[in-house]
């Protein structure tokens, strides 16, 4: 059957089910444009209003579907426009598919309009790209692209095709099956037997143990494992960033999130472990702390998809090269049932002593207190995606996840401008659920264009505005470390509720605790988005804190206590 | 520690890019870098020598792995293998110092590849000491150009197990 080169992308797409895409027209990708016209029954196709948008979305989508992403871009300025996202995307393992335009194949390396080195840009922030230079290729590619976007530690895949290759007529019936003599994602699925005995045998030897759980909790779909393997073991669990919604945070074994934002006694336990068995996390700078000092008394187990995260940054016990899934279900079997009732204790007494997650009464809206607001209005059953910052740590804290892969943030990029577009791609993965975009005044004029997307297709999200009138977080810094020498810091922000009316939308502003509360329920019971200018306090900050370059057990706890130490 | 590498990649566009790329974001001190075709259609093989401690090559070896082109990467260094490099030199020869120069390629066993008026060009192989000595020893005569290959090594006895090869095989007890 002859097919040109763009109908065989969009049979891709249908074939792996895709039905959703995010994307921006231009020269270099109009072909694609017109073949999409014929299959709009099939594919739905949103039109953002900036191409990191669509990569954001197509991020989000991504994360809370596990299936993969997918945005499409034109060449040259299209195709940089996407660089954030992508790069975000490769640092968090999101799988998502770019579909990029490219100048005509004769216009390739002169300079051309619109001529970007595509491929060459996106190579040190993707998985793997191509650049398709024959249609013929098409089939095998898109199917390479799928499957390495998909598979083993996951990530996103740029398939960059010159605009005469989608239009290229070639013979084509079907997906070849892919075939890469270099990667073999199912060779590392299935955990050694030895090294899991091995880490019994550490786990039974141990009296202070730490599961830290981290993204690859939410990939291998292990949550049942976890919280089997933390009951059977009886070990306190501790999450990453990405690990949090990985463990149901009202289980008498969870203790929040360890880190730069980590609860006291979270840090402190993850310090004085002898034993740390990590699931699917990387030992991040803002997990460790200051590296030299990160649990210096602890064994580690550690168990990633990926063999290159082994060794890399801590040095391991045991490392298990495997999927999550299967390792925890063999160190289910593998463990004797265990008591470690008075380490539980202990950290019970630290968290007594020092409750990180306590908010201040006060008259003035704190924004901790309104992120436990949106916690009780929507009975804890929201969607939560944050953008980066002080409203994106509070998030983190201070809502309280018992669901399952229900918070969503950009963790290794820190992208501002995240929270609103990857919720858009939320709620297109999960149409029946309530979203709310949790977002600093600063991130939200990153990409707060895309309000016209939430009109024109009623995408039923809720904005919810942290404003501080400040980037806080650096104002945060500033105070900390710089003497208080604010600059940069204040932001002159419009009117949110005139801007939302601008684009057709329900704007609602709320300056005292009471129309927090009113704004919060009105805005939970409109079918459809809602921005909300939640004005809170300008000087909050964010505790607990360890300051960049300290150690785990040199959290700060707040402003009053900045030496806090051991009980 | 010198580390040397040796990756069987795909016969691609952009893998050496790929390979560059990986080596100037981590950092990765790179000695050197030989690539050719192998012995199997479409797959090159790349010689890559780091200037690496143990725990770096691993990870070097690692993250080269995760390249998708890259269909094998072994760290050789610990295992018995062969090494070579080959040089070509350009070295001021005038005619009375010319006897003397053919004498000391003699005694490395370089080939005079070219002799023109002034100047000969000597092709020596060896592992990196042998040419290091060499470049070392021609040096005072004046060396007008000099240009080195890298290293490429190979593993003695039974060839290296390539994926494809453990397919065939059945996994190793
Ligand atoms: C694209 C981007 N630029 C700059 C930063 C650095 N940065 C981190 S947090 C922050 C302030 C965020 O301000 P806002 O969105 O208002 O959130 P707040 O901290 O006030 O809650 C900045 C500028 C970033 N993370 N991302
Ligand atoms: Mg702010």
């Amino acid at each position: 059957m002859k097919r040109t080169g763009a109908e065989i992308i969009l049979d891709s797409l249908v074939a792996h089910g895709v039905h959703t895409v995010f994307g921006y027209p231009g020269g270099a990708c109009l072909p694609l444009y017109d073949a999409l016209y014929h299959y709009q029954d099939r594919i739905n196709h949103i039109l953002v209003r900036h191409e990191q948008g669509a990569a954001f979305a197509a991020d989000g989508y991504a994360r809370a579907s596990g299936d993969v992403g997918v945005c499409i871009a034109t060449s040259g300025p299209g195709v940089t426009n996407l660089v954030t996202g992508i790069a975000g995307a490769h640092m968090d393992s999101v799988p998502v598919v770019a579909l990029t335009g490219q100048v005509p194949r004769n216009l390739l390396g002169t300079d051309g309009f619109q001529e970007t080195d595509a491929t060459g840009v996106m190579l040190p922030i993707t998985k793997h790209n191509w650049l398709v230079m024959n249609a013929e290729e098409l089939p095998r590619v898109m199917e390479e692209a799928f499957y390495i976007a998909n598979t083993g530690r996951k990530g996103p895949v740029q398939v960059d095709v010159p605009k005469d290759v989608y239009l290229e007529e070639v013979e084509f019936d079907d997906f070849p099956p892919p075939n890469i003599p270099g990667y073999n994602p199912d060779e590392g699925m299935q955990p050694d037997p030895t090294l899991v005995r091995a880490a019994a045998e550490v786990i039974h030897g141990s009296e202070k143990p730490i599961i830290l759980a981290g993204h690859g909790i939410h990939y291998s779909n292990a949550y049942d494992e976890l919280l089997a393997f933390a009951e059977k073991a009886n070990i306190p669990v501790i999450t990453t960033l990405h690990g949090v919604s990985s463990f149901p945070e009202s289980h008498e074994l969870s203790f929040g999130m360890v880190g730069m934002h980590g609860n006291l006694y979270a840090n402190w336990a993850v310090d004085r472990a002898d034993l740390l068995i990590s699931l699917g996390m990387r030992f991040d700078d803002r997990v460790t702390g200051r590296l030299e000092d990160f649990a210096t008394e602890a064994r580690i187990i550690h168990v990633d998809i990926d063999p290159a995260e082994i060794g890399k940054n801590v040095t391991t016990d045991v490392g298990i090269v495997a999927d999550l899934k299967p390792t925890i279900r063999a160190l289910i079997d593998e463990i004797d049932q265990l008591d470690h009732t008075p380490w539980v204790k202990q950290i019970c007494q630290w968290r007594e002593e020092h409750p990180s997650l306590a908010i201040r009464e006060t008259e003035i809206v704190l924004p901790q207190w309104v992120i436990r607001q949106i916690y009780h209005i929507t009975n804890g059953e929201a969607v939560v995606v944050t953008d980066v910052g002080q409203a994106q740590m509070w998030a983190a804290q201070h809502f309280w996840y018992d669901r399952r892969n229900t918070f969503f943030s950009s963790g290794g990029l820190g992208a501002m401008g995240y929270a609103f577009p990857a919720a858009i791609g939320v709620k297109y993965a999960r149409p029946n659920e309530q979203v709310w975009s949790i977002i600093g005044d600063g991130g939200f004029q990153m990409t707060l264009q895309d309000l016209a997307v939430v009109k024109e297709h009623n995408v039923d999200i809720k904005i919810a505005i942290i404003n501080n009138n400040h980037l806080g977080m650096i104002r945060q810094w500033q105070t900390l470390f710089y003497d208080s020498r604010f600059i940069s810091a204040r932001l002159e922000n419009p009117d949110f509720v005139k801007l939302a009316e601008a684009y057709g939308l329900t704007g609602l502003r709320a300056t005292s605790k009471k129309e927090v509360l009113k704004v919060l329920k009105e805005a939970a019971s409109i079918p459809g988005p809602v921005v909300l200018d939640l004005v809170v306090d300008e000087v909050e900050k964010v505790y607990p804190m360890v300051p960049a370059g300290s150690s785990l057990a040199e959290t700060i706890e707040g402003d009053e206590v900045e030496e806090a130490r051991y009980a | 520690m010198r580390h040397v590498l040796i990756a069987d990649v795909e016969d691609r566009p952009g893998v050496l890019n790929r390979i560059a790329s990986l080596f100037r974001k981590r950092a990765y001190n790179i000695e050197s870098l030989a690539v050719g075709h192998s012995h199997r259609p479409g797959i090159s093989r790349m010689t890559i020598v780091v200037a690496e401690d143990h725990e770096e090559a691993i990870q070097v070896t690692k993250q080269l792995d995760k390249l998708i082109e890259v269909v094998s990467v072994t760290d050789v260094t610990e295992q018995r293998h062969v090494s070579r490099e080959m040089a070509l030199a350009k070295i001021a020869a005038p005619e009375m110092k010319r006897t003397e120069i053919l004498q000391l390629a003699n005694v490395y066993r370089a080939q005079v590849v070219d002799v023109s008026p002034g100047s000969i060009i000597l092709e020596i192989t060896g592992d990196e000491d042998k040419i290091d000595s060499f470049v070392e020893i021609i040096r005072p005569y004046g060396i007008l150009e000099l240009s080195r290959t890298g290293e490429v090594a190979m593993v003695r006895g039974r060839a290296m197990p390539t994926p494809a090869m453990v397919a065939e095989e059945g996994p190793a007890a």
